[in-house]
């Protein structure tokens, strides 16, 4: 696959790591924050830890759009799905977060649920199209990347006329979630990679005011490992030197504006939410979408007069200490007791790309304690 | 004399099975046409074979894929190939299938026929008959068009002991080509996924295959399976926790199709626990790896066998690999379905 | 987040769509959040729609970058 194969060369990816212990200074210790779940998994996958020094540390953030999804947010979902003229749409991701009392989007579908799972926007304005009779909900979640294709497909159900199609609405914003880190001064990390994807549409600019304002250097990361690896060295590079600034190792597809098209497309169909609950990250301002008035009739929480539920999680559950970066898998009490990716207890297990699912699957051999 | 069944437009009915004439005639026009041997014709509900001498061998096993017809195969040859895998896995010769059908009202005929005519093609191709069998009929909405359960029976030749629980450290693991190509050529055809590919099932029986590395070194052979629902990585999982060891695998040495591996790039799947429908893993002492793998490449079905990894000590069991970047990961067992992504 | 892979357009289609390749696995997507695009372009897709234009002369100069920070690596 061209544009990916090359930048997963075993090869130059051994170099790249001993150019990284070269500069890696022994008298001090590194933490970098990779953001983005997406690079949570590449860096699990592909064993990039097994190439960094012992004193550089990557600490997993709470990029994970499933992760951060507060239980009260699936428990309105599955409401909304046992509603019989509702047919809810959804990316298979969900499917199996666990809401309250132990239900999901899964199991709600095997008790007769109408619930389907999509791989685009565009498959559930094709499913409204066909049943005209059928109320079709989209289950929207995602940072910036993903937004854009929830803006295009209200749009194009307001061009056709679609009157059975609408979306619930739980786009999320990667700035506000940087922000609420570093202000709450808990996480100690001495930079970031930034998102691949959600950089192509925002863009390099809006990670500047972290580098200025914080001290932190931001390196934009593509998505392959080389490009973490590259990231990675970038990051040292700006700590050693004292440097902090964004920088951008994804230029064959991130500019500094971002993807001017698609922002246009999101700014007319979403507004921002004074506030929004990210699951371990608690009421964070600016930080969430919604639609704009004008396209009521496309939101599903007006539409259906949701009224939300708040769900507490499980007190011992320390997603949230580890989401910020705080706490580590092996320090939650529920890690391989109860929690497990069979029958997982908070999101960060359940998502793939979450911290302990992460873990689980792919570090816990380098560990003799956990089973 | 009654009308033949109208296989190009008819449709199946509840009357197919309810043990009356209809029945009887649905049994002989399509399924004893398409089976085509004198145990079905002599029309008893069992049918009789002299015991082979030696060890025997039975599996059962249930199909209920959907869609029921995709690029490569169907639900019929999946059946047939898959039941013959069960048996050949231990080593065996097979002998002999039963075949039941549980049909939804309201299944075309025809499609029943062009699933009954693969079963008999696959059967007659793995000269292993399917000598008895059944039929039900349930209501509208309560079979996914046809399931179908089968058993075989199987002789295993002395001297050939393969068992889950037999490998050993030391030994090395045999592929016997790409993994995935099954579930990508299904799930191309799956509501909701679409899009488009030439990728093909490998739906094929492995008797021949099985047979050539018996010849070559039966008693070096310690475990066989063929990796379906859940990919390698669950079989890989299930032996190790069989024979209590560990499984160690070099990423690169694992053949994958690349239009596979870009169809898994696109939906976020990992091969690994993709299913396949036409492949074996065979763990085997290290002395006779080279001759196996050999006989394997010696055969059309085995031309892209690999040495992908070997089994060493370890008490939790974990089967790792090695990245084809020069990471480790554990592979884990997944708790169900893997599903595709977005993030 | 975001799974995006690269894909090559092979042909545009009409309202906004275009069929793209990816080693010989071709699917119907959306170009409606990008502009410019011509077939034989990269471009990154997401969730069935194009996000970004792969820069081929950008890509290049990553690729020499790397390349470089592994020879002074020490590659042998």
């Amino acid at each position: 696959m061209k544009h990916v194969d090359e930048y997963r060369d075993g090869d130059l990816a051994r170099g790249v790591a001993r150019r990284i212990a070269a500069e890696t200074r022994p008298d001090r210790a590194y933490r970098f924050m990779e953001f983005c779940g997406g690079h949570t998994h590449a860096i699990s996958r592909y064993g990039i830890d097994d190439l960094l020094p012992e004193n550089l540390r990557m600490i997993h953030g709470p990029g994970c759009p499933v992760c951060v999804l507060p239980m009260g947010r699936i428990d309105d979902a599955i409401a909304l799905a046992r509603r019989p003229e509702v047919t809810l749409c959804t990316y298979a991701d969900l499917m199996r977060v666990p809401a309250s009392g132990g239900a999901s989007l899964m199991k709600a579908r095997a008790e007769g649920a109408d619930i389907r799972m999509v791989y685009s926007t565009l498959d559930a304005l094709e499913i409204a199209r066909n049943a005209p009779q059928r109320e079709v909900v989209f289950f929207a979640i995602g940072f910036e990347t993903t937004t854009p294709p929830t803006a295009t497909a209200i749009r194009l159900a307001q061009r056709e006329g679609l009157e059975n199609f609408s979306v619930f609405c739980n786009h999320v914003l990667t700035p506000a979630a940087i922000d609420a880190i570093l202000r709450s001064g808990e996480t100690v990390v001495d930079g970031f990679i930034g998102p691949a994807h959600v950089s192509t549409i925002i863009g390099a600019r809006p990670y500047a005011r972290f580098a200025q304002e914080f001290g932190k250097p931001v390196v934009i990361a593509g998505f392959e490992p080389l490009d973490v690896a590259q990231a990675i060295l970038m990051l040292l590079r700006q700590a050693n030197e004292g440097r902090s600034e964004v920088e951008n190792e994804y230029i064959r597809a991130v500019t500094q504006d971002g993807n001017r098209k698609a922002q246009a497309e999101v700014d007319e169909i979403f507004e921002l939410r004074e506030s929004f609950e990210w699951r371990g990250l608690g009421e964070i301002p600016d930080s969430a979408l919604r639609l704009r008035p004008a396209y009521a009739a496309f939101d599903a929480e007006r539409r259906f007069a949701m009224q939300p539920c708040a769900a507490r999680d499980n007190p011992a559950c320390e997603c949230g200490a580890i989401l910020r970066g705080v706490k580590h898998p092996r320090d939650c009490k529920l890690f391989g007791r109860g929690c497990t990716p069979q029958t997982p207890m908070g999101a960060c297990m359940v998502s793939s790309e979450g911290s302990c699912a992460a873990f689980w699957s792919y570090g816990r051999f380098r560990e003799k304690a956990v089973s | 004399m009654s009308r033949k069944l109208d296989i190009r437009n008819g449709r199946v009915d509840l009357s197919h099975g309810s043990g009356g004439r209809a029945m009887a005639q649905l049994i002989t026009e399509l399924f004893h046409t398409a089976f085509d041997n004198d145990w079905l014709r002599a029309g008893n509900d069992q049918s009789a074979f002299d015991a082979p001498s030696g060890r025997m061998v039975m599996t059962t096993d249930s199909y209920v894929v959907s869609p029921l017809f995709f690029p490569g195969g169907d639900i019929g040859a999946l059946a047939v190939n898959g039941t013959v895998n069960d048996l050949v896995m231990a080593g065996a010769r097979p002998l002999y299938l039963s075949a039941g059908f549980i049909v939804e009202e309201g299944l075309p005929l025809a499609d029943l026929d062009r699933v009954a005519r693969s079963m008999g093609a696959a059967s007659r191709a793995a000269k292993t008959p399917i000598i008895t069998g059944d039929t039900k009929v349930v209501e509208r909405g309560k079979a996914d068009g046809v399931f179908i359960t089968t058993a075989g029976v199987g002789v295993v030749p002395p001297g050939i002991e393969i068992s889950g629980d037999r490998a050993k450290p030391g030994d090395v693991v045999l592929l016997s080509g790409t993994i995935g190509d099954h579930g990508v050529a299904v799930m191309s055809k799956r509501q909701g996924l679409s899009f488009e590919t030439d990728i093909v099932s490998d739906c094929a029986a492995l008797h021949e295959l099985v047979a050539a590395m018996v010849a070559a070194a039966g008693g070096a052979i310690h475990v066989m399976r063929d990796p379906t629902r859940g990919g390698l990585a669950a079989t890989l999982n299930e032996i190790a926790g069989q024979s209590r060891v560990g499984v160690r695998l070099a990423e690169h040495a694992v053949p994958v199709r690349p239009q596979v591996a870009a169809a898994c790039e696109l939906l976020g799947l990992d091969p690994l626990f993709v299913a396949n429908e036409g492949k074996l893993v065979a763990i085997v002492a290290p002395e006779a790896a080279d001759t196996l793998l050999a006989a394997m490449r010696a055969h059309p079905l085995g031309a892209e066998a690999a040495m992908i990894g070997k089994i060493v000590a370890d008490d939790r069991h974990f089967v790792q690999m090695t990245t084809a970047f020069g990471g480790e990961r554990v592979i884990d067992w997944l708790t169900g379905e893997q599903l595709p992504r977005i993030c | 987040m975001c799974l995006a892979i690269p894909a090559r357009v092979v042909e545009l289609l009409d309202n906004d769509m275009a069929r793209v390749d990816l080693d010989g696995v071709t699917k119907t997507i959306s170009l409606a959040l990008v502009e410019d695009v011509a077939a034989n372009d990269y471009v990154v897709l997401h969730v069935g729609y194009a996000l970004a234009k792969i820069d081929e002369a950008e890509a290049e100069k990553t690729l020499a970058l790397l390349r470089e920070a592994a020879l002074i690596g020490g590659v042998a």
